[in-house]
């Protein structure tokens, strides 16, 4: 592909490129509150602001729940909002999190994945952005570095597509990615502000001249239709997706193929299913069992909300065995990516392939290829599919 | 600045909040938001927390607002505050908007003195310039009349009842006013719906300052006080005579009284008309009126001691 921008490459980790993505962006405001590993994402970035790089007021708030409070009224109020956070403080946002949503407020949250409380713990497992995916927002899962930076541009243009107007979460592992440092290829500020341009918002609550009633109390007679048409914004973000990526590949020469990537998946008789940064080492113990001659591959999906579902279940039909890995648990049931795509298959498939459900990783746990390894044997000795199996646990 | 007649009649050109809106009768609520938006020259974006004043008068898709108006939730008014007067500051910047704009945040007692208060401590810290009103009717009255930590001493509320065992809220209410005014802000004041010029003065001096103003004003509620709705500026105005709810501000850190009663009238003439304070009339509960009495003297002559002067609206 001929590749519009001239890139170079930094060693940076992902909270800088999260931080470096904000700096190009040049937010009008970022509401921010200190947490692990979330942290190194606002300091970059207020390092930057302090150094003139970019307009940007910060608001260093008391708490993440007044940090999306004044999200909501600086995005209402017709200006472009980042915000960045983790695990307690996420949870803490959740309430406004929802209201933010239903206002169609187009703010990007860059969230450093991390377990959420108790006991407390800082490592990272997806249980945070998870308590999150029911709340009307896009959730992005980035693998690295390259992806955490990539996927802030795409989620402001997506965020404030006129179509789409709800809040993006992109979301990188905590750690693993926020501070592991990585080359990461960052494009001319010149052509990320032309690839962002302004924002326009739509009802901005400044227009005095046009006086707007925002957030108003809605009764059975109206909230159900108002929650229809946050659902249609969200369907709408599939094709606002899609178009983006065309974009931002003709830009950066990176592609996001549609909703997931597919890793040796086309010949595969076995799949994994994983989010984020765990992927990578299932590329690696996947080229090792290829090397033995086990037909494997992965499916990693990018866009978590709105769920790809129909593209997923295309990609896995006539697999032989699946296993979907989560790292976060739905406590009383299963993983909310296996419940996903467990639905998928049983909507779109008539033949389904054997599925399975390991959880992995929580708090921090590490992930080996020789456990990823053992899941693929698993689907080779055909155990029992009923069972929901722990990975990497003591029991 | 204009006299309340002047004030009246500029409302009739402009009518910021209308009265197309569900409060009650005898609420206090609309007297105080009319007189602070109407005695305000420039425009104003207002921020709402949850309570009755958003649920009544923004039954979408109705709406009793002429001038730009946001709610989000509950605790956070002034942490929405802070987000609108931020971008208004960049996009300002940005050349973007070129109207001065003031910014008037409105929460009841419970958003304020309770679940809203680290929002407000925050937002005040921080030095937003903008106005944060408490319509302070001392009790949630949009869920019932439950208990807060404005709710006075001995009140009868649905949370705290009156019974066998209980003579109502058993703990004194806290004093925001001086919570807040231990944030150095430059302005602050209390005020009463029942005092329509004092507090539409107080409105555009907060209006004037270059940061945060806070102005707590109580506002009487007919349903959770008990009271006749004819009657709500009369019992507004005993709370003020008795110096049960003083009238002053703090200018800059400097503590000014507003109003002397020329006669301190005693507390049961506030007290006696509120069914909310019936039982403290049954001779078992005399004591608990003793109390009272010296509670309020005593807050009284504090209020006295710490007022470098008298200076009447």
């Amino acid at each position: 592909m001929r590749v519009a921008a001239e890139q170079q490459l930094s060693l940076i980790t992902g909270a800088e490129a999260a931080a470096h993505a904000m700096r190009q962006i040049d937010p009008d405001v970022v509401p921010v509150y200190p947490i692990t590993p979330q942290t190194p994402i606002i300091e970059t970035f207020a390092q930057f602001v302090s150094d003139g790089l970019c307009h940007t007021e910060i608001i260093n708030v008391e708490s993440e729940h007044s940090a999306m409070s004044a999200a909501v009224g600086a995005s209402c109020a017709g200006s472009r909002v980042i915000t960045a956070t983790s695990s307690q403080g996420l949870a803490l946002m959740l309430e406004i999190v929802y209201i933010a949503a239903s206002m169609r407020c187009p703010i990007v949250i860059a969230v450093g994945s991390r377990a959420l409380s108790g006991p407390i713990n800082i490592h990272c497992d997806h249980s945070d952005s998870m308590m999150a995916r029911d709340a009307g927002c896009v959730q992005l899962f980035a693998e690295n570095a390259q992806e955490a930076y990539d996927l802030m541009l795409i989620a402001q243009r997506l965020a404030e597509d006129h179509r789409v107007l709800v809040p993006v979460m992109v979301m990188q592992d905590g750690f693993t990615i926020t501070h592991s440092a990585e080359p990461v290829a960052l494009l001319p500020d010149e052509v990320v502000k032309e690839f962002v341009g302004e924002y326009e918002p739509l009802y901005p609550l400044l227009d005095v001249d046009h006086p707007t009633t925002q957030g108003p109390f809605a009764l059975p007679d109206y909230y159900f239709e108002l929650k229809r048409q946050q659902a249609d914004a969200l369907d709408a973000a599939r094709s606002v997706w899609l178009e983006l990526q065309e974009e931002f590949a003709a830009l950066s020469g990176r592609r996001y193929h549609g909703f997931f990537e597919a890793y040796k998946l086309s010949d595969a008789e076995y799949v994994l299913v994983i989010l984020s940064s765990t992927a990578g080492t299932a590329k690696v113990t996947i080229d090792r069992l290829r090397r033995k001659g086990v037909k494997v591959g992965l499916l990693r999906p990018w866009v978590f909300r709105p769920f790809p579902a129909h593209e997923i279940a295309q990609a896995l039909a006539g697999k032989r065995a699946v296993a979907v890995l989560d790292r976060a648990i739905s406590l009383g049931s299963w993983g909310p990516l296996y419940l996903e795509i467990s639905a998928a298959l049983g909507r779109y498939l008539p033949k389904r392939p054997m599925l399975y459900n390991y959880i992995y990783g929580l708090g921090g746990r590490d992930t080996p290829p020789e456990l990823l390894a053992s899941v693929v044997t698993d689907m080779q000795n055909e155990v029992d599919p009923t069972v929901l199996r722990y990975l990497g646990l003591r029991e | 600045m204009p006299n309340t007649k002047e004030l009246a009649h500029r409302e009739e050109l402009h009518k910021r909040f209308t009265g197309a809106h569900a409060l009650c009768a005898g609420c206090g609520a609309p007297i105080c938001v009319r007189t602070i938006l109407n005695a305000i020259e420039e425009p104003v974006v207002v921020i709402n927390a949850t309570g009755c004043l958003e649920v009544a008068t923004t039954r979408y898709p109705t709406t009793a607002w002429n001038i730009p108006w946001i709610h989000v939730a509950f605790e956070n008014a002034a942490a929405v505050a802070s987000g609108v007067e931020t971008a208004y500051r960049v996009l300002r910047r940005r050349g973007k908007i070129s109207q001065e704009i003031r910014f008037v945040a409105f929460g009841g007692d419970g958003g304020t003195y309770d679940i809203g208060l680290q929002a407000l401590s925050g937002a005040l810290e921080r030095g937003h310039r903008f106005i944060y009103v408490c319509y302070d009717n001392e009790a949630y009255m949009n869920t019932g009349n439950q208990r807060s930590g404005a709710t006075p001493f001995a009140a009868q509320t649905s949370t705290a009842p009156v019974g066998e065992k209980s003579f109502g809220k058993p703990q004194r209410r806290k004093d925001l006013t001086e919570i807040v005014a231990a944030h150095h802000i430059p302005y602050v004041a209390q005020a009463s719906i029942s005092d329509w010029y004092d507090l539409a003065r107080k409105a555009r001096k907060a209006a004037a300052v270059d940061g945060p103003a806070f102005l707590n004003v109580l506002s009487t509620c007919p349903r959770g006080w008990g009271h006749p709705t004819d009657q709500s500026v009369k019992i507004a105005r005993l709370a003020v005579e008795t110096c049960y709810w003083p009238l002053y501000e703090i200018i800059e850190g400097r503590w000014v009284l507003n109003y002397i009663p020329e006669e301190k009238l005693p507390i049961t003439e506030w007290l006696r008309p509120q069914k909310r304070f019936a039982h403290l009339f049954e001779p078992q509960n005399r004591e608990l009126l003793r109390q009272i009495q010296q509670q309020v003297d005593e807050e009284w002559e504090k209020l006295l001691r710490k007022c470098e002067r008298y200076e009447a609206l």
